[in-house]
């Protein structure tokens, strides 16, 4: 189990030296670096000592080395708008969008899987059917459109929930500023967190359904119907857990994506999240957070895939076998 | 397998003797919900490309233009004796020609992407396939990178390397689009390449340009089809998200993602149509495609094959 993962943590560590490499290309190779990282109302004076400072008169490799250390040491660039470490500015918004995530795959774990389930036991049935037609519009409805008519209903008609913005926060730990510990921060999250949730709750549902639909064929729900055990034993513990090894893997990688898709989510709601900070940055042409932003995605899309990979194998020894002797 | 006529269907033609094509259209009439996607799918294209004249007025003739009529809830008189049926947006412009407009513009950009990273992920996977070794390496590995990140991030990021337009915009829809076609086209030369038709052409000493083109490419056509097909619904859904976000197309070309972030600022005080119809002309083009693709997936697919 050790070795595997540190082979794995080896093989990330590659990955993330890759895409460091892609970036810096991306920024520097391809875009003018001058005009991306330095302010372009700064004077002659201010750019060259900018460009002293970033490295940029350096052959292309050493460059490199400044590019990564800047990096690691989370002072690669400062904000054009902003006059602050771009890496601290979204670390600062950091929290708004894991909270809207994790609300959000939450929402589609709790609703995703007793309907997936509900629809693999009764395909035929009525209710079965219409989970699987609503999976479908699921998938085909436009995420920022939901949000604008989730606006519409519940704000502008009904008047139950706030249209924008995280309310008031506290404090988690002393730490970590969230809304859902307070009443009025939870009406500001129910709104988005649902709007992101939809999308993985339609292929929740239909993953959920389509496992399902395959272990009540197999030999050891056969044997324990014939043993004369309950149904809810059957799908609560034969069922259900030889479905949740591919759910899992599924959750954690989705993750990743959620956090990404949350830049959608979050400017429909004014959801003061990354996602929204980027947006607005594109806008704005600061391209310093652009660039912070966009190591910083990355980092965290590697972390996940590894902690996936670590947990698969720790679910399922076949794995960890067949990559340890490979 | 025997072919028996029942004598109630006589001069009916039995099912194997039937040409592919023949095949794959009774096989796709089959389902009702698919054909009531394609006759849907349909009219939308014809709205787009009929948009100059079936509009009641030309949106972007600022001379047909009146502020004093803007934002007229659905339904509304206007001037000159017609009905904004579906309302006027801020400028005073009917949605419902706005809507054809839009249809036009976001169908093409979702047409013109799909099939240029169609031809590339082709090129790249027949490539990757045919030849093996390093390139097949290469390319599977930058194919297997690019995947593992979702497509909206990737097109963030590009659009923010490559700044706004629609030529960038279809730019970053094709590289986002090439790789599922490059994987799904490898493995199906992969397969194809086994077979022994295939093996057959190399006896003649055919050159490889004719056995890629003529042998090997027309054989992983059908799962491209399907590919294509959703890529299609994921490349106009994908502009409409860029455009809603304002990284998308220019305020000259209005995309419907453009018209429903157009909406977004009027919805709050209980304008709902400026961005309400729009987004339903959008989910309905989504959901036709999507369910034409759905049944391509079954007809096309050998395994079922009766």
């Amino acid at each position: 189990m050790l070795v595997y993962v540190i082979r794995r943590s080896m093989q990330s560590m590659v990955v993330l030296f890759v895409m460091s490499l892609l970036v810096f290309v991306g920024v520097y190779a391809i875009g003018n670096p001058i005009d991306i990282l330095i302010n372009p109302q700064a004077d002659q004076m201010d750019r060259e000592r900018a460009i002293a400072a970033l490295g940029l008169d350096q052959p292309l490799w050493q460059q490199y080395f400044v590019f990564v250390k800047g990096a690691l040491t989370g002072d690669l660039v400062r904000s054009v708008v902003h006059a602050t470490s771009a890496l601290d500015l979204i670390l600062e918004r950091m929290p708004a969008t894991m909270e809207l995530a994790i609300a959000a795959m939450l929402i589609a774990v709790v609703f995703g899987l007793p309907l997936g389930l509900w629809a693999g036991l009764k395909p035929d049935g009525i209710a079965g059917r219409s989970i699987m037609a609503g999976s479908i519009l699921g998938f085909s409805l436009p995420t920022f459109w939901v949000g604008l008519m989730l606006i519409m209903v519940f704000s502008v008609m009904l008047g139950w929930l706030p249209s924008n913005g995280r309310g008031p926060t506290t404090l988690l730990f002393g730490l970590i500023p969230v809304s859902f510990l307070s009443w009025e921060g939870l009406r500001h999250l129910v709104m988005p967190a649902t709007n992101l949730a939809l999308f993985k709750l339609a292929l929740l549902i239909r993953l959920t359904r389509a496992g399902t639909r395959e272990s009540l064929l197999q030999n050891y729900v056969k044997f324990a119907r014939a043993k004369g055990l309950r149904n809810s034993r059957i799908i609560g513990v034969h069922v259900l857990r030889n479905i949740m090894i591919p759910i899992v893997t599924v959750i954690g990688l989705e993750f990743g994506s959620v956090i990404a898709f949350a830049t959608v989510t979050e400017s429909v709601f004014a959801w003061p999240g990354m996602g929204k900070l980027l947006i607005d940055s594109i806008n704005l042409l600061d391209r310093p957070v652009i660039v912070s932003y966009l190591l910083v995605i990355v980092t965290i899309f590697i972390l996940i895939n590894l902690a996936v990979d670590v947990l698969y194998s720790a679910l399922d020894p076949r794995v960890r076998l067949t990559d340890a002797r490979g | 397998m025997s072919t028996i006529v029942p004598a109630a269907v006589e001069g009916a033609t039995p099912y194997a003797m039937q040409s592919p094509w023949r095949r794959i259209v009774s096989d796709f009439l089959a389902n009702p919900l698919a054909v009531f996607g394609l006759a849907l799918l349909a009219l939308i294209v014809a709205a787009a490309l009929l948009a100059p004249v079936i509009s009641p007025q030309n949106p972007y003739d600022l001379a047909q233009l009146d502020v004093t009529h803007g934002k007229l809830p659905p339904g509304a008189k206007a001037p000159g004796g017609g009905t904004f049926w579906l309302g006027t947006d801020d400028q005073g412009r009917d949605m419902l020609s706005a809507i054809f407009y839009g249809l036009r513009i976001s169908l093409m950009v979702g047409a013109v992407s799909t099939i240029l990273a169609l031809c590339i992920g082709l090129a790249a996977g027949v490539t990757a396939a045919y030849f093996g070794g390093r390139i097949e390496t290469l390319v599977m590995r930058i194919v297997e990178i690019q995947l593992s990140f979702p497509a909206i991030l990737i097109a963030l990021i590009l659009i923010a390397v490559l700044g706004q337009g629609t030529g960038k915009v279809i730019a970053a829809l094709v590289t986002i689009q090439w790789a599922y076609y490059a994987r799904t086209v490898r493995s199906a030369a992969l397969v194809e390449k086994r077979k022994e038709y295939m093996e057959a052409a190399r006896c003649l000493a055919l050159s490889p340009a004719r056995i890629v083109f003529r042998h090997l490419l027309p054989n992983c056509l059908p799962p491209m089809i399907v590919v294509a097909t959703v890529q299609l619904a994921a490349a106009i859904a994908l502009e409409a998200t860029l455009s809603f976000l304002g990284l998308g197309l220019p305020i000259t070309e209005p995309s419907l993602g453009l018209l429903i972030a157009n909406g977004y600022q009027y919805l709050l005080s209980g304008k709902y149509w400026i961005s309400f119809f729009p987004g339903v002309a959008l989910l309905l083009t989504i959901v036709s495609i999507n369910l034409v693709a759905d049944q391509l997936r079954d007809v096309l697919n050998p395994r079922l094959q009766r």
